[in-house]
């Protein structure tokens, strides 16, 4: 078990460290680009600064000249003048993010006005956090009962009714819907806000309900999209449950079909169950930068976008990488808890 | 699983209604498709992020059945091309006439009049428009002489309704009608009843009439747009474009993408899967780590970066989604792939010292081959709403119109909060049906290969 363990996270770290570095390599250009911009930016506005400076020169090739050499100082001190892909600026890079050092954004700020870019992952992630995993446990609560009492009556109309819902609402794109959703509850029937940023500040003492209320939009629509493809997957486990020989033997002795059902049964299907909700936990981070983009939540998911928007290169990795800690870890918990709780594994040496 | 003949899958394929449904949609998309290939010159759809081409239509038009649910119907946009042409001359005097016959049935005043025309003249022809009523009111409209030519020259231009010289002339006329027009616009005028200010229904004939003394000028094109607030049957976005032409074209291009990135994934992975569980021991060990390591990237980000950094063509979006669309089959398919392995016939094989390859093609990869169709079924939808969801964002290859690029427009122009539906639930509705017409079959084919899940 400790081997395997230690395997795993072997793994993960090993592909945390990929992802950052395929992240790295493909924004690198650009962001190599963009420094040195940067830097003769920042070579001209200390000359306009100082007019003594800007008078002394005699021709423009002798200006020209004069900021050329001082931007070559600079990128040699900052380690410019090598190639984005050479191994020691690659590795610093890697080495520095890990340490979740971001760096400075270039144009985005977080809400209290700080562009250090863990600042802003910071601000924003409690907020994805607090959408997309109160929608995943709601999603699954519903969808373990409703998947647990249509594997009860297979055939029904209960059955019919939620395999089919679940089959419909898995193939419509979740925004599409959010999109309707806004459409119908916020400018026809005007319910609930269309954009789910909170209008107040983050100090204002009714913060936390008004961002609750600007949720409800966004939670409503997750969750009616979710909830049918996870009570049809739990179906389908318990399905397979059901027609095992130790609940025949129960039925034979007695036992009642619901105490069946929601004891023997789903204790038995736990192990998958559990596995996806860790999955599933993770992999609502991701879908979030589209949810997040239509909604308008001021999330990771929208940070993202945002940065994707404007090229925010220090933002994308960062928050890249963050996305891929979350992602994983709760991988790696779902190896974990498969593996606790399927004997086969727990048992075998490997 | 792989007891089952391609006979008895066919068999009790058609014996579920899911499947026949899902099959029944999918006749219904490609037919569509091909229709569309073949019937909308593929000039249109190149030309769907060129302003210009969409000129003559009308600016966030309702689809026109939507009259049909109506009381009070909405007056629906007309291009009118074919005008009767008569000419007449004597001794030196030439009068050509375009007459633009149409029946105006709605409660609603139409947006404007546009008369656009390209003429070929010498000296200045007289250009007079006039407007015959169902009443049997002629109103005058306008009078211009075309700009002075000595030569033979070719001359485009258009009259709007805007145009403050015919509001001029309307309100010259003001004596036939019995309430104030100074402050009204002049479709207002020349589309009201002459007693209060409402549409008068019926039949109006535009009259453009040339005169000219000793030559002959001759007009090349002539037509009049009646700007209506319906057009066509999915109406049009904030752009003018037909929304009919988008829909119609995101289907081939939907079916196109989804098809070849779930095809080739399960190519890939099956191949993948197969060859990693066949060979075992190291090959496996280290095919399955590689597995492991594109299992665990966030697919999206990556997909958005990919796309904002390489390209954001089609084509080479369809390879990206090629790379993270592959792993989960190898897995399941190399799972399958160790049991078959331990089978007698296999092993009789492997004694007989066959080839790797020909064992794997020959005995292990038909066996998952009802496996690989109902996955190809099953991952299309995903591939679909992958594309559309990247096109949302605004990352997809803005030369092709897909429904997910029609979505963005609509987000972008604030389509929800305009009340503008039929921007926003149509392309959506097809990227579903799509998608469901593939679930259907994937579910079906899958109950087929685990009866388990059937009773």
């Amino acid at each position: 078990m400790k081997k395997y363990i230690a395997k795993r996270a072997a793994t993960m770290f090993g592909v945390l460290l990929i992802t950052l570095l395929i992240t790295i390599m493909l924004v690198g250009s650009n962001m190599d680009t963009i420094l040195k911009q940067g830097v003769v930016f920042q070579v001209r506005s200390e000359i306009t600064e100082n007019p003594e400076i800007a008078q002394s020169f005699s021709s423009v090739q002798e200006f020209e000249g004069y900021i050329q050499d001082r931007t070559d100082e600079r990128i040699k001190t900052l380690g410019l003048d090598e190639p984005w892909y050479s191994p020691q600026r690659i590795g610093l890079t890697m080495y520095k993010i890990i340490l979740l050092d971001f760096g400075q954004a270039t144009f985005l700020t977080s809400d209290v006005g700080s562009s250090d870019v863990k600042d802003i992952i910071f601000e924003k992630l409690p907020r994805t956090i607090l959408l997309f995993t109160t929608a995943t446990i709601l999603i699954s609560i519903i969808g373990i009962f409703v998947g647990a009492l249509s594997a009860s009556k297979i055939g029904s109309t209960v059955d019919r009714i939620t395999s089919s819902f679940a089959i419909i609402s898995s193939s419509f794109p979740v925004w599409w819907i959010g999109m309707l959703m806004i459409f119908l509850f916020a400018f026809t029937y005007q319910i609930f806000p269309a954009r789910a940023t909170p209008d107040i500040l983050p100090s204002d003492p009714g913060y936390i309900g008004s961002l609750l209320y600007h949720m409800t939009l966004p939670l409503i629509t997750i969750v009616m999209i979710g909830f049918g493809s996870w009570a049809y997957l739990v179906r389908n486990f318990m399905v397979g449950i059901m027609q095992e020989d130790f609940i025949t033997a129960k039925k034979a002795i007695g036992i009642k079909q619901s105490k069946i059902t929601y004891t023997h049964a789903l204790k038995n299907a736990a192990p998958p169950i559990i596995t996806i909700l860790a999955l599933s936990l993770s992999g609502s981070l991701g879908g979030a930068i589209i949810t997040e983009a239509v909604f308008d939540w001021p999330g990771m998911g929208r940070l993202y976008f945002e940065a994707i928007t404007v090229m925010d290169l220090p933002v994308i990795i960062g928050a890249t990488y963050i996305l891929t800690v979350f992602f994983l870890v709760s991988i790696f918990i779902a190896d974990l808890l498969y593996g606790y709780f399927d004997p086969r594994i727990r048992t075998n040496t490997e | 699983m792989s007891n089952i003949t391609s006979q008895d899958i066919k068999k009790e394929f058609f014996r579920s209604k899911m499947g026949i449904a899902g099959i029944i949609i999918l006749t219904i998309l490609i037919s569509t498709s091909v229709v569309t290939i073949v019937t909308i010159p593929v000039e249109t759809f190149q030309e769907w992020n060129n302003p210009g081409s969409w000129i003559t239509y009308p600016k966030a038009a309702t689809p026109v059945w939507v009259n049909l649910f109506l009381m009070e119907k909405i007056p629906e946009h007309k291009i009118l091309t074919e005008p009767k042409i008569n000419d007449f001359s004597n001794n030196e005097m030439n009068l050509s006439s375009y007459q633009f016959n149409f029946n105006f049935e709605y409660d609603q005043f139409p947006n404007d009049f546009i008369y656009s025309y390209s003429t070929k003249y010498q000296d200045s022809p007289l250009l007079e428009m006039t407007v015959m009523r169902p009443d049997g009111m002629k109103l005058k409209l306008i009078s211009v002489a075309l700009p002075y030519s000595s030569t033979n020259t070719i001359h485009d231009d258009k009259i709007f309704s805007t145009d403050a010289m015919l509001k001029k002339e309307l309100v010259m006329q003001n004596e036939k009608f019995d309430f104030n027009i100074d402050k009204l616009s002049s479709e207002e005028i020349v589309f009201s009843k002459t007693e209060t200010n409402e549409p008068l229904k019926g039949n109006y004939v535009f009259v453009i009439e040339t005169y000219e003394i000793d030559k002959k000028s001759e007009i090349i094109e002539s037509n009049l747009i009646i700007g209506g607030k319906a057009f066509g049957i999915m109406g049009t976005d904030e752009l003018r474009r037909d929304l009919a032409i988008g829909l119609l074209w995101g289907t081939p291009l939907a079916l196109f993408i989804g098809l070849v990135v779930s095809v080739a994934s399960v190519v890939m992975g099956l191949i993948y899967g197969v060859y990693s569980g066949f060979k075992g021991k190291k090959t496996d060990e280290a095919l399955m780590r590689f597995n492991d390591v594109i299992y665990a990237l966030p697919a999206l980000p990556f997909l958005i970066i990919l796309s904002v950094t390489i390209s954001n063509s089609i084509f080479v979006m369809i390879g990206f989604l090629m790379i993270f669309g592959w792993v989960g089959i190898a897995k399941v398919s190399r799972s399958m792939s160790l049991q078959i392995k331990t089978r007698g016939y296999v092993e009789a094989a492997s004694m007989m010292g066959q080839k790797d390859s020909k064992m794997i093609f020959k005995h292990i990869l038909p066996q998952l081959l009802p496996y690989a169709f109902a996955s190809v079924a099953i991952s299309v939808p995903a591939a679909i709403t992958t594309e559309a969801g990247l096109s949302f964002l605004g990352l997809g290859d803005p030369s092709f119109p897909t429904w997910g690029q029609i979505l963005h427009d609509a987000n972008t122009f604030g389509a929800a909060a305009r009340g503008l539906w039929w921007w926003i639930v149509p392309p959506g509705v097809m990227i579903a049906i799509t998608g469901l017409a593939f679930v259907f079959i994937g579910n079906a084919l899958d109950s087929i290969i685990n009866p388990k899940l059937k009773r």
